[in-house]
């Protein structure tokens, strides 16, 4: 099982998020792992309006597709387009490089700490 | 983040619907209450993620989906599918019931070959689709989907009873593992040492079978797969399964093979083009729908001339000649979301004329690709069409399969 960065914030559908405005959103190793090599991501165009809760993208795997929701309310203001371009980045370094999006933060969503994340993938 | 949920129907390729995890240690797995074939341990020793399979624990990936899917088309991929089931059916009666409860002809199989064929259901339904060999000449082996096992056991034991033949299910004690790509063979040709056997391994033909002792295990040595490669099938004793798995991998790695799991399994099967039962087939299809009317041998004869009536006879010669409701077509995706299991097919004007059966991104071709049941007026390669994406019509253009055929060897 991965280690589980305890300066992020986490959501049960195993999105990542920094504590800083603006805060960069990721998905988990586990997440990750799970999925198997990235091979697609859809993410949202900068200055578009992501809702806490929602979904605002995919990500797709040779053997499945799952939606991304954002762990918070705001404006996108930037995409990681080095992942877009090559989204195995997710698969090898999910909380570095493998980053999705930073959003300009009005409001979040419910979110878990480390502790209760590693609870919720472990339980 | 969540996973969709692409069709409302049961299938047999929901290899990795979100929330499947990796499983660190042997005892996790227990929980799942999925049975553990003889490689189980091997598997977990690797660090495979295994994942619920038809009622087994089997590996979904070893390392990556990408890496054993590009090994097995560049070098070769070594695959446990132990979970399958394998019948025998033997005795003097054995051929003649044979052609009674499948719809090939297999009496007429020389010894030493394999034929594709299928189990259907008194309507003409595929029950299950299969590979038989015939080992001698009195004996058949009959390969049948893990998850269909229990059916085929029982029709054949109903459909043979009181014909002089002993229908055997040997899938407990047998281990069947696949080595593919193209340098299986070299890779055989290694772990062979008896000169004659070796001969005759590197000398099979596609769909044909021999006996030969590999890295010192029995085996029945076959040269078919699932995943448009050349490569091996190798039926063992289960007890002699982990010796077999060991000396393979020994043997391999140097030459580019990898263990490969379910995942690779389903997106190599998918670019050839070839069927996957719960997905293309099911019990509401007949072979005629999936392109495979030549595995129905209408033109049957028992032993004295006569035309024999094999079950599910009648509406699959109803079928042969008249025009289909749905055609299978392969369908190649011109964006970069793939369509999957489920989904509709659509018309420019939003008419749906189809549902996706198999669907992924190719890691051979880099765009995605789909099998489809569509309407015939459609079907056409080069015909213009969309999937209904999630919402979204993602445009595809109908194509031939396979999707993927292997260099050939000149």
């Amino acid at each position: 099982m991965s280690a589980i960065p305890t300066e992020l914030q986490y959501t049960a559908e195993h999105e990542w998020v920094t504590t800083g405005d603006p805060a960069t959103i990721g998905i988990t190793a586990n997440a990750a792992e799970a999925l198997g090599d990235v091979v697609y991501l859809e993410l949202p165009e900068v200055g578009s309006q992501v809702t806490a809760g929602s979904v605002c993208g995919e990500i797709e795997s040779t053997k499945s597709v799952s939606e991304i929701y954002s762990p918070v309310t705001g404006t996108v203001v930037e995409v990681n387009e080095d992942a877009v371009g090559d989204p195995s980045l997710v698969n090898s370094d999910p909380y570095g490089q493998g980053w999705l999006l930073r959003v300009e933060v009005v409001a979040t969503g419910p979110l878990l700490s480390a502790q209760e994340y590693a609870e919720l993938v472990e339980g | 983040m969540t996973a969709t949920d692409p069709g409302a129907e049961p299938r047999a390729a929901r290899l990795n619907e979100f929330g499947t995890q990796p499983v660190p240690h042997a005892d996790d797995a227990a929980t799942d209450g999925a049975r553990r074939g003889p490689l189980f341990e091997e598997h977990v020793a690797l660090g495979a993620a295994m994942t619920p399979f038809a009622g087994w624990s089997m590996p979904l990936r070893y390392t990556s989906d990408l890496a054993e899917h590009r090994a097995v088309r560049s070098a070769a991929g070594l695959f446990d599918l132990s979970h399958m089931g394998e019948i025998r059916v033997a005795g003097a009666g054995a051929g003649a019931a044979l052609d009674r409860a499948l719809v090939g002809n297999l009496s007429g199989l020389a010894v030493g070959r394999a034929r594709y064929t299928m189990l259907c259901a008194p309507d003409g339904g595929v029950l299950d689709d299969l590979v038989v060999y015939r080992t001698h000449d009195d004996a058949w082996l009959v390969v049948a989907n893990a998850s269909n096992v229990d059916v085929v056991l029982s029709e054949l034991r109903e459909r043979c009873a009181g014909a002089d033949v002993e229908v055997t299910d040997e899938s407990e004690a047998t281990a069947l593992v696949a080595v593919q790509g193209p340098a299986a063979e070299a890779i055989l040709a290694e772990l062979v040492l008896d000169a004659a056997e070796r001969a005759a391994v590197v000398g099979l033909r596609y769909y044909a079978a021999t006996e030969a002792v590999v890295a010192g295990v029995p085996a029945l040595v076959a040269r078919t797969g699932y995943t448009g490669e050349d490569g091996f099938e190798l039926f063992v004793d289960a007890a002699h399964a982990r010796a077999l798995w060991r000396a393979v991998l020994a043997v391999g790695e140097p030459q580019g093979l990898v263990p490969a799991g379910l995942s690779a399994r389903d997106s190599l099967r998918l670019e050839a083009g070839m069927p996957l039962y719960g997905n293309e087939l099911d019990r509401t299809t007949a072979p005629h729908d999936a392109g495979l009317a030549r595995v129905v041998k209408l033109d049957k004869v028992d032993p004295e001339g006569r035309p024999l009536d094999f079950v599910g006879r009648a509406p699959l010669a109803a079928r042969a000649g008249s025009q289909p409701s749905r055609v299978l077509v392969g369908l190649q995706g011109l964006s970069r979301r793939a369509a999957r299991h489920g989904y509709p097919v659509v018309t420019d004007r939003g008419a749906v004329v189809g549902h996706v059966t198999s669907g992924a991104p190719s890691p051979t071709l880099g765009h995605p690709i789909a099998m489809a049941y569509v309407t015939p007026e459609v079907s056409a390669v080069g015909t213009e069409l969309a999937v209904d994406v999630r919402g979204r019509a993602e445009p595809v253009r109908v194509v031939a399969l396979p999707f993927y055929r292997r260099p050939s060897s000149t």
